[in-house]
């Protein structure tokens, strides 16, 4: 169970985009974040993987502070744009190694090709790098799945196919699911509930 | 359907240049080689470059000596090559200590917090702030002139500029979203360290270093030319500049000309060489 209690922050000094806000997901729900731009969903995002410290609340992963977590982070989550989030220094195949432990069977269901493990993140799209980074955050000890629009610069048809994959994936390891999106047929699709975010500016 | 056009095209005009990064790469080659070459002779010369012959003295350039010879009869490309390969020298050993003082400072301002980083600018500013000259002939008359005068006022001078670089890029590393993945992925401090980061600076630092030598050299000949630097036993090409000059009036032309001219095509092959390693190593810059 992933809880978030009483969070509140901001960027600039007392405009808070986050109020005391709360939130609690079990590990077999799949929860819609839905908010227009620049109302803190991607902030949220961000706290709740622990990349961002509130200025005020705590985030709970089953009781215990995120914050506190050495090592690997069972709260995993993919940003919205894989170029930033992967070395352009490195091949695909040693970032896909930066996971915890990906099986080959997540590799072949995102549809990632074998030639593109040799090649540099400038040899891909946008859209398959994203694969590596869905498959990169799939680790054996992800817990938790924040997905921060992760599939806006896909064509429909890969993106059903990623969804697909990722929805099964998700449901039979019992991963709980954070989706972030502006699209409302994939909301529907996904989100098993709704969460609003409206503070007001 | 045209396609036939677009492969005429292509076989129209074969391509006779090389690419660019050949072209670079040879100029690399290029610059290097002269330059090792240069600091080798100079390097085995050894007496010719001091042996006097008063019975050649103040010789035009010919045939036997291409430089000619100065007013005690000894050989100039001679005096100049091991006068170049000594400033070679000096130069390297005055950027390698400078860039290493920059590596570590640039890291520490970057990563041991806000005092630090605080401290290290100021000093980056301070340093900056004086004259270069000024600052290098107040070092090396503070510790006593001499060669080790000389590499210290260079190595101590020298540092500020690549140590915002260097500070710069880890600053700017410490905050990209691969990095900050990576240690949620469970990637240890030293493994990211290892893994991201020095891939990253090292290349940067490796560039900054080979462009700090033309710098360096130029103002170890700077300061030896107006006899702050290395002493006349030890000939510099500062040292056989600033010789030369009493005899420019006597019509010796040849005396300052071809050292001068060797001193600054070392220089600019320097340039070169840390030009076309920066584009090797990071062919975005090749477009600037």
């Amino acid at each position: 169970m992933l809880e978030a209690k009483g969070i509140s922050f901001g960027y600039k000094k007392g405009i808070n985009i986050l109020d005391q806000f709360q939130i609690r997901i079990e590990s077999h729900e799949r929860v819609g974040i839905v908010a227009p731009s620049g109302f803190g969903k991607t902030t949220l995002c961000q706290i709740l993987s622990g990349y961002i410290k509130p200025a005020s609340g705590q985030v709970l992963l089953d009781g215990e502070d995120l914050h506190r977590i050495q090592g690997y982070c069972p709260v995993q989550m993919i940003w919205q744009h894989p170029e930033k989030a992967v070395n352009p220094r490195l091949r695909m195949k040693s970032i896909i190694e930066e996971g915890d432990q990906i099986e080959e069977r997540i590799i072949d269901g995102l549809g990632i090709e074998r030639d593109w493990l040799n090649r540099f993140p400038g040899e891909l799209s946008g859209g398959e790098m994203q694969r590596f980074c869905i498959a990169r955050a799939l680790g054996k000890r992800t817990k938790f799945l924040i997905a921060d629009e992760i599939s806006t610069m896909l064509d429909l048809i890969t993106q059903s196919q990623i969804w697909n994959f990722l929805l099964a994936e998700v449901t039979e390891r019992k991963i709980g699911l954070i989706v972030v999106t502006h699209s409302h047929s994939l909301m529907e699709r996904i989100a098993t509930r709704q969460v609003v975010l409206d503070t007001r500016i | 359907m045209n396609n036939t056009g677009s492969v005429t095209v292509l076989q129209k005009y074969p391509r006779k240049r090389l690419n660019q990064r050949s072209q670079t790469l040879m100029a690399l080659a290029f610059g290097s080689i002269f330059l090792v070459a240069i600091t080798v002779i100079g390097t085995m010369v050894g007496d010719i470059a001091i042996t006097t012959n008063f019975t050649q003295k103040n010789f035009l350039p010919q045939m036997a000596h291409p430089f000619g010879t100065d007013w005690l009869g000894r050989d100039m490309l001679a005096r100049t090559l091991k006068g170049m390969s000594i400033s070679i020298y000096i130069g390297l050993f005055a950027s390698v200590i400078s860039a290493v003082i920059a590596g570590i400072l640039g890291a520490a301002a970057a990563t041991l917090g806000k005092k630090v980083d605080a401290v290290i600018t100021w000093f980056i500013d301070l340093v900056m702030g004086i004259p270069h000259l000024l600052l290098l002939i107040l070092i090396s008359y503070a510790i006593g002139r001499g060669t080790f005068g000389v590499v210290v006022a260079v190595a101590i001078s020298h540092w500020p500029v690549l140590t915002r670089i260097i500070r710069g890029e880890i600053l700017q590393l410490k905050e990209s979203n691969y990095i900050k993945i990576a240690g949620k992925l469970g990637q240890s401090k030293m493994k990211i360290i290892v893994k991201h980061m020095i891939p990253h600076v090292f290349p940067q630092f490796l560039v900054g270093l080979v462009l700090l030598f033309p710098h360096a050299i130029l103002h170890e000949a700077a300061l030896t030319f107006l006899g702050f630097g290395l002493p006349p036993e030890q000939p510099g090409i500062g040292i056989i500049l600033s010789e030369s000059m009493k005899y420019l009036s006597l019509g010796m032309w040849w005396l300052a000309l071809f050292p001068g001219m060797v001193l600054m095509t070392a220089v600019l092959l320097f340039d070169l060489v840390g030009g076309s390693l920066r584009k090797m190593i990071d062919p975005h810059s090749a477009q600037e």
